[in-house]
């Protein structure tokens, strides 16, 4: 039963209901992307470079396709060559020509545990055996993994044809940088000029990984008639048919994609991996082909999120107010451009009305993987630069952290860096929100520092499909097409038994293939209990609309005599006649009389995304000896619009909360001298467990959108972005050391500990 | 490679499996006897995805290898409910929203249930550290602990009812 209303106007809207898929996930019930089996199946696996960068001479399969048990052999030959073609993919843009380059490497291996063949086998010993019989001749070539030196002029340079993009003239020779970009507003030198205050800092980030606890893994079924069904763990089912469509020269309609529950994505499962592979094998062998990482492949083939470095300046008034600020991002796109250093740019400053504002930005390739989304990409590397300088100004002047934010907040009407002026949002109320919080009016603890930051993203929209059936027996199914990666289900369940005024339980939501409903965007961006949601509310109306037409007919009146509340049919007036409401049940039971079947449908491409803010608060204490930070207490403050359901609105809060501090502390990829990752396992690379972590306090500040029917805002990325700096600034203030790099580490905290205050010579 | 004839107790029904010497006893669950719930997330023992009992014991089933579970006795998730009546802990994950995704979930409810049958009054530190080998990375651990201390209170005020 619901409970914790928070919006008595509605009846389920604001309540915490269990979640639909409820019962299987705490069953063992639900299938991932590894549970799904077919007869006849094989298990393919992947060949991967172990040279950062190297040309492929030559590849010699035939060994490994006399092994007994061994079915097909895929290299990049039986993969089309692609057009230099720009597409979407959730929040990041690739480029089909390398993408093709990215699932198989053609000319050139460009980083550790690029694939260069895979095979399917009878079992996963032979299949491999097999491998360890592919020969691949290497001709190796130097390698370069940081950005600063990808940037270099001598740098050893990834793409013969990449010429940087954005500048003028145009540069004659190919080098790392793919593409220079720039946002302008007012005159940043005049507001410098006027600044009383300037502080200018560099920050670094290393590259980190969403770290779902679910490998990537996909099932194929390819038939000789040239049909192929797909299984896979995704984030966006419909992606991976176009995708594949694209990279093995099929039409969206020859591929059939079923989404499986997903075991985590947080932007990373955007993209594909192993499907096209999967397909391949599958159409070369005749037989359905499985395919899964482990996690070391997860680590060294999949696409982190990219570090970058960061240089901030910002002028301000005495009283605190910005009138200038200037920031450079340089950030990893791994082996091919499109790192998220647009968003990183934009999102660098959107907490603040300020005047003067200049941005640059460069996407920048390595002999890394090439990186993918991560939970508001690109938006933490800024925010960790933006929101560290603010506390250094805060401290300069002697400001409390959150007065000098209230002092400078973007409102309704502020325009961006980067064009667009908002509509109702609610950092004002967030920032007051921390303000006015029971934590932020108790000091910390003796021996404790607090940090504050805060942090933007924009939420998306974007295509979205959805369609709604009544039962014979009035029972109601919602049919959409997005894997439901944190509650979504719930929340889409909830908008639709407010819509039509009928319990929640009497509401099954389904997610749908590729060929059972239409098209749906990405799960990413935030959009899904938004956009998929505004679909969804939208077939219920056509369904509603439908339902009024059969009453009607029931009652021989034109459909504009009827009303729909509560989930009945109404006469609008006595005029209409003297009739008893009709309930959902009694018209479907009468549907083939009055026209068949009741369904209600929406596709729409959803614009007017809410941005959302956050405000987090940390408290800490730092052990100067060993450089072990304990994080005694946090709350985290977002405008969320309408929490549909809040226990879900929490969860997105407490877990991006939780990775950012992953990423502030411990997480980084770590690179060898011979360019390989060192710590490609949960051991090495130190993700936070329970005991890490004290409460994730958290605050639900309902700025609602005025765009959506139910007042929806996107909540899940904003709570990755203020972490880093929340923990950083609680960090300096605490050690009374301004830290710039990430992670701040133990050995990291104890240097600079020990840099600061020389200890007393051992003897 | 010969295989290797195993007879153990699986969730309470004696369960005969033949294995390669070599195989994991997660992979014979998920592979060879169809049970699915319990989940390969590192293959390496840090994620905790694939906890199982043996012998009463909390173990990660990818560190165990299959022969060794001769003559023991197993449980997994799927027999965590009573018929169609979920475990208390099941229930009460679901209730306070102590999943996201939900595929760390079977792990975290094997290794809660253990914990609570060692210790019915753990404090949240105790139950932090119990439950430190399993990794979430939706959650950011709080519902889950939540949820784990309610069970805990509940199930002692039965105890003394």
């Amino acid at each position: 039963m619901p409970d914790g209303h928070s919006h008595p106007k509605y009846k389920w809207i604001g309540t915490r209901p269990d979640r639909p898929d409820g019962a299987d996930k705490v069953t063992g019930r639900a299938r991932f992307g590894a549970d799904f089996n077919l007869p006849g199946q094989l298990v393919g696996k992947v060949l991967r470079s172990p040279h950062p960068h190297a040309i492929i001479a030559s590849i010699d399969t035939s060994k490994a396709e006399a092994l007994a048990g061994v079915k097909a052999v895929v290299t990049a030959k039986d993969f089309p060559e692609q057009a230099n073609l720009i597409v979407p993919t959730g929040e990041m843009q690739v480029n089909l020509r390398d993408i093709t380059r990215n699932v198989m490497a053609r000319e050139k291996a460009l980083y550790e545990g690029h694939p260069v063949a895979a095979v399917a086998a009878t079992t996963e010993a032979v299949a491999r055996a097999a491998l360890a019989l592919i020969e691949v001749r290497y001709e190796v070539l130097p390698h370069v993994i940081d950005v600063t030196d990808a940037m270099k002029p001598d740098a050893p340079v990834l793409h013969d044809h990449m010429i940087t993009e954005g500048v003028t003239p145009a540069p004659t020779k190919a080098s790392n940088v793919a593409k220079r970009i720039e946002f302008k507003k007012g005159d940043a030198a005049a507001g410098f000029a006027e600044a009383e205050v300037v502080i200018e800092k560099d920050y670094t980030t290393q590259a980190v990984h969403q770290g779902y606890i679910e490998p990537h893994a996909a099932l194929a079924s390819a038939s000789e008639d040239g049909q192929v069904q797909v299984w896979s763990t995704t984030q966006g089912h419909f992606q991976v048919r176009g995708f594949c469509a694209k990279l093995l020269n099929l039409e969206t309609s020859q591929i059939r994609v079923t989404p499986t529950e997903i075991g985590g994505g947080f932007g990373g499962k955007t993209v594909v991996y192993l499907e096209p592979l999967a397909i391949k094998l599958s159409q070369k062998s005749g037989r359905p082909v499985k395919m899964t990482m482990t996690r070391e492949e997860v680590f060294r083939a999949s696409g982190p999120a990219p570090g970058g470095n960061v240089k901030v300046r910002i002028g301000a008034k005495k009283d605190g107010r910005i009138v200038a600020a200037e920031c450079t991002v340089e950030m990893q796109a791994g082996a091919f451009p499109g790192s998220p250093v647009g968003p990183a740019c934009m999102c660098a400053y959107a907490c603040y009305d300020i005047d003067n504002i200049h941005i640059v930005g460069f996407d920048v390739v390595s002999n890394r993987p090439k990186v993918a989304a991560y939970r508001a990409p690109g938006a933490p590397i800024s925010a960790w630069a933006v929101e560290s300088t603010l506390d250094m100004l805060a401290l300069q002047l002697g400001m409390d952290p959150i007065d000098l934010r209230l002092k400078n907040a973007a409102k309704k009407g502020t325009k961006t860096a980067y064009g667009v002026t908002f509509n109702t949002i609610g950092l004002v109320e967030t920032l007051e929100a921390i303000k006015n919080s029971e934590h932020y009016r108790t000091p910390p603890k003796p021996g404790h520092a607090r940090g504050i930051a805060a942090g933007f993203w924009f939420n998306v929209g974007a295509d979205s499909s959805a369609a709604s059936h009544v039962g014979e027996d009035g029972s109601v199914t919602v049919i959409s097409g997005n894997p439901d990666i944190g509650g979504s289900r719930a929340s889409l369940a909830l908008m639709a038994a407010e819509e039509l005024g009928v319990d929640y339980e009497k509401v099954r939501p389904v997610i749908a293939d590729t060929a059972s409903i239409g098209f749906n965007f990405v799960t990413g961006g935030s959009r899904v209990t938004f956009a998929t949601g505004l679909a969804v509310v939208n077939s219920v109306r056509d369904m509603i609309r439908e339902l009024k037409v059969r009453a009607g007919k029931i009652w021989n009146v034109d459909p504009e005599g009827v009303i729909w509340e509560n989930g009945m049919a109404k006469p609008a007036g006595s005029n209409v006649g003297d009739f008893e409401p009709l309930s959902l049940a009694q018209i479907a039971a009468q549907a083939g009389k009055t026209g068949g079947p009741i369904n209600g449908h929406a596709q729409l491409n959803v614009t007017g995304a809410g941005p959302g803010f956050g405000v987090h608060c940390c408290d800490l204490s730092v052990d100067a000896d060993t450089g072990i930070v304990t994080i005694d207490r946090y709350t985290a403050a977002q405008d969320v619009g309408t929490a549909i359901h809040p226990s879900y609105v929490e969860g997105q809060l407490q877990g991006g909360a939780v990775q950012g501090i992953g990423w502030a502390l411990n997480e980084e990829y770590i690179y060898n001298a011979k360019g390989r990752l060192d710590n490609p396992g949960f051991l090495d690379y130190r993700m936070p467990v329970a005991s890490d972590l004290p409460k994730i306090e958290t605050i639900l500040v309902e700025v609602l959108n005025p765009t959506h029917p139910y007042g929806v805002r996107g909540v899940g990325e904003v709570p990755i972005v203020p972490p880093t700096a929340a923990v950083g600034n609680a960090i300096s203030r605490a050690i009374g050391i301004r830290m710039t790099d990430l992670p701040m580490s133990p050995p990291r905290l104890s240097e600079a500990i020990d840099e600061a205050t020389p200890r007393m010579a051992a003897d | 490679m010969a295989k290797i004839h195993v007879t153990t107790t699986i969730n309470g029904a004696p369960t005969e499996f033949l294995c390669d010497p070599n195989q994991t006893l997660l992979d014979v669950l998920r592979d060879n006897l169809g049970l699915t719930g319990s989940k390969e997330g590192c293959g390496s023992g840090d994620c905790g995805a694939c906890s199982v009992m043996v012998d009463d014991r909390l173990v990660c089933s990818c560190l165990v290898l299959a022969p060794e579970a001769e003559g023991m006795k197993i449980d997994t998730i799927e027999g965590m409910a009573d018929g169609d009546k979920l475990h208390p802990l099941q229930k009460k994950f679901v209730e306070m929203a102590a999943l996201q995704c939900g595929i760390c979930t079977p792990g975290f409810l094997v290794a809660s249930k253990a914990l609570l049958a060692k210790n019915p009054n753990p404090t949240e530190t105790e139950v932090r550290y119990w439950l430190a080998g399993n990794l979430c990375r939706c959650t950011g651990y709080d519902k889950i602990i939540n949820a784990v201390m309610e069970v805990a209170a509940e199930m002692r005020g039965a105890a003394n009812a």
